[in-house]
């Protein structure tokens, strides 16, 4: 087959490939992180250990419940949006009078006594989690090999991100979502509960970043770092695409993640500073985001 | 017992520490269109807000339909049968026209359909895809009053409908208060224009410094009305 200045298309595809799957869990992170600042104006910065509670109870299920990844893929993001339903009634709520800064302190804190409290029990050293018998394997598509598992996180990643946006723009739930993120005060005067919209909200974001954890973990191997590690670069994704824009979050998440991809082809040096870099870039730029409304 | 819908009495409001009103008291009785008029900063647009629970540091007597409503919030007040315009209007740039008109949920049934309202405001139907905020100020106006007539809200709260806007949109706002009480609903009006109030009110309400001064009817208004413009200092 052809070569790319030297590069072979195996490595090319295979980084490739790999970028779609970072990218696929950028653009559900940055998605649910989208959705909680557009209605709840906090940053949530325990987003990553959410995630990262979304890995460990698929593992913990599959350990002590013997529960299966399918069911966990339904269950554990059902508890860690459950979590986020108390953290919003307990904490979050006195926080939407105030400065921005008060959430992503109160976030920050959080995810660093969750993170905390699962390295003190199960250490750093991380725990394998085996992709499912239905999704083992893969096919030689001539120029690449797809591992099974693989594509499936980028097709069901792509599906969520396309539901939940057509959710937001095409339904009427969607229709308040976007109305009480602008007013919310008229649209609770309209008779609509907002208080619990936004209870739900939050439930829901965070719910999505626990079930990308529970997608991660046949990937990367269950610890309690997993998620600190990605939500530095989600939030640089976020930055680029632009606060509190759902679709913008989505397109910037994969597109990032192939960015990433080619450049570790190319110049690998740079892989892991290239969206920073980016983000640098678009700040300067357009300091709203590629997406955002100024 | 009277036949009030709306029964307000010695309504005080506060925003942090601003007193605002201090025993505002009025009745709205059902079927009328009455208006509340005064100066700027007078507290009409407060005395609205918390009517419809939307300040909420308020203390006094809000009675509708007989049942005190002071200690709700606003979706539940809502959700009773009261729908608010605001002076701001309130139309939702993320949502296009047909969207913004048909977000406010129904809250009792008897309200009239979309196609009624469309009948009522046709421009909205031809600027249906459109984005909210791109309507003409006259248009936002239309929008925003065609939205709370779908809810099967009996008592319509409008505040100054006719602010700002052209000559003709303003008669044509007349009519169709005139129209929507001719339909049954009962409305309370803010207006600065009292010459627009007196073409579609029946009753007067003079507010100052967050009181209830006068109650005026249409008669005094058309029998030159020298006592309400030196109320209103015109
Ligand atoms: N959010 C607020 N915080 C503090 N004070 C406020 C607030 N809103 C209004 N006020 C004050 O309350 C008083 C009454 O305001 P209100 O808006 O009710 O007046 P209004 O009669 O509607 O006036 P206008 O005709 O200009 O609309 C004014 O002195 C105003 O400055
Ligand atoms: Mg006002």
């Amino acid at each position: 087959m052809f070569e790319l200045i030297g590069i072979p298309p195996q490595a090319l595809f295979g980084q490739l490939l790999l970028g779609l799957i970072n990218g696929a869990f950028y653009a559900l992170l940055s998605l649910g992180l989208a959705l909680i600042f557009g209605l709840l104006n906090i940053i949530n910065f325990s987003h990553g250990a959410q995630y990262m509670m979304g890995a460990f109870v698929a593992w913990l299920l599959l350990r002590y419940a013997e529960l299966p990844y399918w069911g966990a893929l339904i269950l554990a993001p059902l508890v860690v949006g459950a979590l986020g339903v108390v953290i919003e009634r307990l904490m979050l709520r006195r926080l939407y009078e105030l400065d921005h800064l008060y959430g992503l302190l109160l976030t920050f804190g959080l995810a660093l006594v969750i993170e905390g409290g699962f390295r003190h029990i199960y250490g750093i050293s991380g725990q394998p989690y085996a992709i499912p018998p239905s999704l083992q394997g893969g096919t030689n598509l001539g120029f690449m090999f797809l591992p099974t598992y693989r594509a499936w996180v980028v097709v069901a990643s792509l599906a969520l991100c396309l539901g939940t946006w057509a959710v937001i723009e095409k339904t009427r739930l969607g229709a308040y979502l976007r109305a009480a993120t602008e007013n919310p005060t008229l649209v609770r005067a309209f008779g609509i509960n907002v208080p619990v919209m936004i209870t739900l909200t939050y439930g829901g974001g965070v719910a999505l970043a626990g079930l990308a954890g529970v997608m991660a973990a046949p990937i990367y191997s269950v610890n309690p770092v997993m998620g600190s590690n990605l939500i530095i670069i989600v939030f640089a994704v976020v930055v680029i695409g632009g606060m509190g824009s759902i679709l913008g979050s989505v397109i910037t998440g994969y597109g990032l993640g192939l960015v990433e991809g080619l450049t570790k082809v190319f110049w690998p040096e740079a892989s892991s500073t290239v969206i920073f870099v980016i983000m640098a870039v678009v700040l300067l730029i357009k300091p709203a985001g590629l997406f955002g409304r100024a | 017992m009277t036949d009030a819908l709306l029964e307000v009495r010695g309504l005080e409001a506060w925003y942090g520490e601003s007193h605002i009103l201090h025993g505002m008291d009025f009745d709205v009785r059902r079927g009328e269109v009455v208006t509340l008029l005064g100066r700027n900063g007078a507290g009409k647009t407060t005395t609205m807000k918390s009517v419809m629970g939307v300040v909420r540091q308020r203390r006094g007597a809000i009675r509708f339909n007989g049942a005190e409503t002071i200690g709700l919030s606003s979706n539940r007040i809502a959700r009773m049968g009261i729908a608010w315009c605001p002076e701001e209007r309130g139309i939702f740039a993320s949502l296009n026209v047909r969207e913004n008109l048909e977000l406010p949920p129904v809250v009792r049934k008897g309200g009239m359909t979309t196609a009624q309202v469309l009948d009522l405001f046709p421009r909205l139907a031809e600027r249906a895809t459109s984005q909210g905020t791109k309507l003409s100020g006259g248009e936002q106006q239309m929008l925003a009053i065609a939205r709370i007539l779908r809810t099967g809200a009996e008592l319509l709260l409008l505040d100054e409908p006719t602010e700002g806007l052209a000559p003709v949109i303003v008669r044509q706002i007349g009519a169709i208060i005139r129209d929507l009480q001719a339909k049954g609903f009962t409305i309370l009006l803010v207006e600065q224009n009292f010459r627009f109030a007196a073409t579609v009110a029946t009753r007067h309400y003079v507010v100052e410094h967050g009181r209830v001064i006068d109650c005026l009817a249409r008669e005094d208004l058309e029998a030159g009305g020298e006592k309400l413009k030196s109320y209103l200092g015109v």
